[in-house]
């Protein structure tokens, strides 16, 4: 009985809060019909979204699975003074408001400070373009990579890699042969974090973006604009194919998971 | 100087100037930017009637946010972990999902069932509750956004929790009130503070969800965030500056005590290095059961 009822409550709480708004977003995007969702998420506008997000996420992957895979490995590896304040600072976007990240952006690169003067005579536009959306992403995603690697790092040990070594593989060998392989889950799992993380990026970005129709609008901005013009149709649409996205990124996961567990069993 | 330590400085080099001109640059901006204001500024800014309103219902709507997800959390995360039932696969699957949709496609949901035109909308205004635009509604984004923090943070101890138990019971035969005190209580705790603090700490800065369902009136219903961005907009930076230092000073202490709380005696490795409280579920299936 009292088994019955918590799962019931379980049920209601997760069908209140989480299933009946993702089932509303679905039917009011196509509410004015299937034509109108298509109409909206292919005019210009929306396109140029999809494409600007598409691009940062993938410059932001990129970049977090390099450095990411070298701060993990410094982190778990190596031994110096220091390291507990590094590792503490890996950790802090995670607690940082988006727009307090895209504010501290504005502050450091606005124009009348060094590092913007400095930009500026060189000609590279920072603020109100690429480069700063680019560095608010990689800001609130950082943690994702090497949050995953570290743990895999930790219980692996290097035990295998001593062993190339010993057989006379070079360091190289040994990164490329042994220590990749052996950090493959852990790279699935940051690259989906990540991935998800850097296309629903709002608040940072907004920010430090300048919101400049067809040039810094990226998916997000172009569904705040819509509901803020009154055009929730549009924004509905917009925001229900990110929800697909977001529904595929998760699907993979689990996929990874069930994978990860069949090949440790 | 052998290659390989110098192959490892000049990695250290690299994680070292990387973290830094990545976190530690623009967090020293705005450390700059208060104490050009100085400290009676930081008073007088965070006091003004628009930014303490903002603050105080930033604040009340966290901890109400982490009051509710705690106990709801805590009965979700105890009944996917202890029982088996029709859909459970579905649900723990689920629970990841805020955490994947972007956070303004959340506050798109919130508006479109609890919004003024939908059946549940006008159904709750018909008996007096209006949530959009109003302090139910922050509430509620905040709540579905930090849905997975606790839920998350348990279940791997409960999972471990069940051998504890039995093995305590079988070997040493304590009582149940024991047994709970000795056992339960310590080895849960640590993750369900975890997962408490990270829900405060992370609906105090959200943004995204909330800057579409509050309607953002100023002394009404403007969270903290959102008047951090208007005064981004409006090019104040000094009142944009002493409210987001103040938010982060918030931040930084609550982490810093669940820390201290959370850690073992005598270990001093960092929390993150050695508790699962991953942002995403990394419980694997073979762990649930």
């Amino acid at each position: 009985m009292i088994r019955r009822l918590l799962i019931g409550s379980v049920w209601f709480y997760f069908i209140l809060l989480l299933i009946s708004p993702i089932l509303y977003l679905v039917t009011q995007s196509f509410d004015e019909g299937i034509e109108a969702f298509w109409r909206e998420v292919t005019t210009p506008e929306a396109l140029h979204g999809f494409m600007l997000t598409l691009e940062i996420t993938a410059i932001v992957l990129v970049i977090n699975l390099v450095f990411g895979t070298i701060t993990a490995l410094v982190l778990v590896r190596q031994h110096f003074a220091g390291r507990t304040i590094l590792s503490g600072l890996i950790d802090l976007p995670f607690s940082v408001s988006p727009v307090i990240a895209g504010f501290m952006l504005i502050l450091l690169f606005g124009p009348e400070t060094i590092l913007g003067t400095f930009f500026g005579t060189l000609g590279v536009k920072v603020l109100f373009a690429m480069p700063a959306m680019v560095l608010a992403t990689l800001f609130a995603t950082f943690p994702f990579v090497v949050r995953e690697l570290t743990p895999l790092l930790q219980t692996t040990g290097t035990d295998t890699e001593e062993a190339a070594r010993t057989l006379g593989a070079t360091e190289w060998q040994v990164f490329l042969k042994v220590t990749l392989p052996m950090l493959r889950w852990g790279f699935v799992y940051g690259t989906t974090l990540t991935v998800a993380r850097a296309i629903g990026e709002f608040g940072a970005v907004l920010v430090v973006s300048g919101n400049i129709l067809l040039l810094t609008q990226t998916a997000t901005l172009h569904i705040y604009q819509s509901y803020v013009d009154f055009n929730y149709v549009g924004a509905n649409a917009v925001a229900l194919t990110l929800l697909a996205v977001s529904f595929a990124i998760l699907a993979l996961l689990e996929l990874a998971k069930a994978k990860a567990a069949a090949t440790a069993a | 100087m052998t290659p390989h330590k110098l192959l490892e400085l000049s990695l250290r080099s690299a994680a070292i100037g990387y973290v830094s001109l990545l976190i530690l640059l623009p967090l020293a901006a705005i450390a700059h930017q208060s104490f050009i204001g100085g400290i009676a500024h930081f008073i007088e800014d965070i006091s003004s009637p628009q930014a303490s309103s903002a603050l105080i219902l930033t604040l009340e709507a966290a901890f109400l946010t982490t009051v509710i997800n705690a106990i709801l959390g805590t009965l979700s995360a105890i009944v996917l972990v202890r029982y088996e039932f029709p859909g459970r696969w579905f649900l723990n699957a689920l629970v990841d999902l805020p955490f994947a949709i972007p956070t303004l496609v959340t506050g798109l949901m919130i508006a479109a069932v609890y919004g003024p035109t939908s059946m549940a909308g006008t159904w709750l205004q018909q008996g007096g509750l209006t949530l959009l635009y109003a302090k139910p509604g922050i509430v509620l984004a905040m709540l579905l956004v930090t849905m997975p923090f606790t839920i998350r943070s348990l279940q791997p101890v409960l999972i471990e929790l069940e051998r504890e138990q039995e093995d305590a019971a079988f070997s040493l035969g304590a009582s149940p009130w024991t047994t709970f005190w000795k056992v339960t209580v310590p080895s849960v705790l640590p993750g369900l503070l975890t997962g408490v603090f990270l829900t405060f700490v992370r609906a105090l800065g959200e943004f995204g969800s909330i800057v579409i369902v509050a309607g953002n009136i100023p002394m009404k219903t403007q969270v903290a965030s959102v008047y951090v961005y208007g005064e981004i907009e409006s090019y104040n930076p000094q009142g944009a500056t002493s409210v987001s230092v103040f938010i982060l000073l918030i931040s930084f202490l609550v982490l810093i005590l669940l820390e201290r709380l959370t850690r073992p005696p005598g270990e001093r490795m960092p929390r993150w290095l050695r508790w699962p409280n991953r942002p995403l579920d990394m419980v694997r299936p073979s762990e649930i059961g």
